[in-house]
């Protein structure tokens, strides 16, 4: 024990930095923020710690080829002893990484933290968050598999949509006419040396305006930001009320941070590593290319914007909303910084969490995208076809052989792009299934040219059987009035 | 370390030092950016915008649409499956012929062909289009891309280039417009 303090004071005599390390950690903090909702930028740093760590591991072994990196990816989980574990602790330390990082904004939002004087400290915090996104999404494109392979083909699509820079954007970011090996190489340079660094150079700044302004005090309702006066009662606050931020907060940043990298093993041994999934080989057209989980609630927009919203949401939606986050501390730089006292904010984060909880929800099943099999695979219940005329059950065999199926669903079973028919005879009358089927419309093809009279005539009267026992199907007011007035007639 | 009075000599040295290197940084930025930019100011690289043959024409039945597979004339040696790219080709009726780009038209996926409904689909937001390539439904603001295309000694040729884009494909959509569609 002497000689390691014999030789800590030798280095500290040249270094001379000891003094100013046990200031910044003994720093005095209000009392109230050594609480567990103030663990979460430490976390976040932690695990961030983390993927530089297993990123370098990993790096031992990646090859960064498109020719080769799904194999070295293959060597990494099957070869390498415990590759897949490795793989799996960077993996699953991503979505927690992305995780931590939402919920300490939230929490930072909710208790005002943003407003003066750390506006600049939330602005850095929002780079911060677009630069974990960042991460994620070019992670993603290193574990270069289908999935990454046309998840490049959905960047490039909206890149293009910038005006008058989207060729050269694409140009860019392809390194060639095609998504190929030049790709790969531009997406490891951004995941490994630029975008880590710019992360590393933002983590400093953030940190440090977090020491040099003091950790924002636990908001009481009533106590009003001003810009007059704040400083001057934040020093009051940490001087009559203050406590050693080491050891008195730190053991709870301490506690959670293990906790969470436990979690991120745990996870790791338990699920295993993503992927990779099949090889990015672009004529395997058999494949149904999905984003990783964060970016799921924007696979989910993208498929419900109108044709004629796309552009400009898609150009105008990230300016405003990373705008916003930035403008934030200035519109709202004073006042109250409550959660209790700020109803919008509360409900800002509740509608935005149930709004991306129930996109991220609906992409996980994708209820908008034909199910490619389901006229193969599927068969049309057996209570459909009981007791059928063969023309009806001809027309169940035009329902299948024409990929109805793929879009509509009976008895829950089939595609949600369309409506299920099960009970489609009680809304459209014969005449109305036969111009549907023709004609289309409302968001489904026409089938006029690919059905012959006959498998229309027995398709919609397939179509006509599907309603529930007891409900009669739809009829045409016209005709049954009509009907109506001739049958008193032959009885009379 | 005041600047004034008799310093004024090291002040504009060091101001000379900053110019200095200002000019350095100039001169060093021109090949940086170069290269940089190579993907976009490097101009067109032979191989782009190239004629390439899918492959004798008796390959495509007449009335039929198939998938047949190129490799990218611009390639590098670790390109690995990546170069090797699909289109579907439809034999109109013999004489003619539309070959589409595997890549939806609204976010690049790869659309797949259904001879039976005569529709092709794709996977990811549920975009769908006829046989001749015109959007049928869903999200895509547009039809499928076309390559250009011609027939030579019996072989069909397309020309290649970019991967298709909704932004920068209007080249693209003049190709589009050989067979309008009877508005069914």
């Amino acid at each position: 024990m002497r000689l390691i303090e014999t030789i800590g004071k030798w280095l500290d005599a040249r270094l001379q930095i000891g003094e100013t390390i046990r200031e910044t950690a003994e720093h005095s903090v209000p009392r109230d923020t050594a609480s567990w909702f103030y663990v979460f930028g430490s976390a976040a740093l932690v695990v961030f710690m983390l993927q530089i760590a297993t990123g370098i591991m990993l790096a031992l072994i990646y090859v960064p080829s498109a020719g080769q990196a799904w194999n070295s990816l293959q060597i990494l989980n099957h070869s390498i002893t415990l590759g897949w574990f490795i793989r799996g602790l960077h993996g699953w330390g991503s979505d927690f990484m992305v995780a931590i990082v939402l919920i300490h904004m939230v929490q930072v939002f909710l208790f005002g933290a943003y407003k003066y004087p750390r506006e600049l400290t939330w602005m850095v915090g929002v780079l911060l968050l677009l630069v974990t996104l960042g991460m994620a999404f070019t992670g993603q494109v290193l574990r270069f598999d289908q999935d990454a392979y046309w998840g490049l083909g959905i960047g490039v699509s909206i890149a293009s949509h910038v005006p008058l820079m989207g060729s050269w954007i694409v140009s860019l970011m392809l390194g060639g006419p095609i998504i190929a090996g030049a790709t790969l190489t531009r997406f490891f340079a951004l995941h490994v040396f630029v975008i880590p660094g710019l992360l590393i150079g933002f983590v400093a700044v953030h940190l440090l305006m977090v020491i040099k302004l003091g950790i924002n005090e636990w908001p009481m309702p009533g106590r009003i930001v001003r810009k007059a006066t704040y400083v001057k009662e934040y020093h009051e606050l940490t001087k009559k009320d203050g406590i050693p931020f080491v050891p008195a907060a730190v053991w709870k940043d301490m506690f959670f941070s293990g906790a969470i990298l436990l979690a991120v093993a745990a996870c790791a041994i338990y699920f295993g590593p993503f992927g990779p999934s099949g090889q990015p080989d672009p004529t395997i057209i058999q494949t149904a290319p999905r984003p990783d989980f964060f970016f799921l609630w924007l696979y989910a927009v993208l498929s419900f914007l109108p044709p004629s919203m796309e552009t400009p949401a898609m150009l105008i939606g990230p300016v405003v909303v990373i705008g916003g986050l930035l403008l934030l501390p200035f519109i709202f730089g004073e006042g109250e910084k409550s959660w209790k006292r700020r109803p919008i904010a509360v409900l800002t984060i509740l509608l935005v969490a149930v709004a991306l909880g129930t996109l991220t929800h609906l992409a996980t099943y994708t209820p908008w995208s034909p199910v490619m099999d389901a006229w193969s695979s599927l068969p049309i219940p057996a209570e459909y076809l009981h007791n059928r005329s063969a023309l009806e059950r001809q027309g169940a065999l035009v329902f299948q052989v024409k990929q109805c199926h793929n879009c509509h669903s009976l008895d829950h079973e089939g595609g949600k792009r369309g409506p299920a028919l099960d009970a489609v005879a009680l809304q459209l009358t014969d005449d109305q299934l036969i111009r549907q089927v023709i004609q289309g419309g409302g968001n489904m093809p026409a089938y006029g040219k690919n059905l012959s009279p006959a498998e229309t005539t027995a398709l919609v009267s397939f179509l006509k059987t599907l309603h529930p026992e007891g409900r009669p199907p739809a009829r045409d007011a016209a005709l049954a009035h009509a009907a109506g007035s001739v049958a008193p007639a032959t009885h009379p | 370390m005041t600047l004034l009075g008799p310093s004024t000599r090291r002040e504009m040295l060091m101001k000379l030092g900053i110019a200095f290197n200002t000019i350095v940084g100039a001169i060093l930025a021109v090949p940086i950016v170069k290269y940089i930019m190579s993907p976009v100011i490097g101009g067109e690289k032979s191989g782009y915008d190239s004629w390439l043959s899918l492959g004798d024409v008796t390959q495509f039945p007449a009335g039929e649409t198939r998938l047949a597979v190129y490799r990218n004339p611009v390639v590098n040696p670790w390109d690995g499956d990546t170069a090797d790219l699909p289109c579907w080709v439809r034999n109109v009726d013999g004489q003619n012929f539309q070959v589409f780009h595997i890549n939806c038209a609204h976010l690049g996926c790869p659309v797949r062909w259904f001879p039976q409904s005569k529709l092709f689909m794709c996977p990811c937001h549920g975009g769908a289009y006829y046989e001749d390539g015109s959007r049928a439904s869903g999200p895509p603001e547009r039809g499928l891309f076309a390559y250009d295309h011609k027939i030579e000694t019996g072989q069909l040729f397309i020309k290649t280039g970019q991967i298709p884009a909704p932004g920068i494909a209007s080249s693209d959509a003049s190709s589009d417009g050989e067979e309008k569609p009877p508005c069914a």
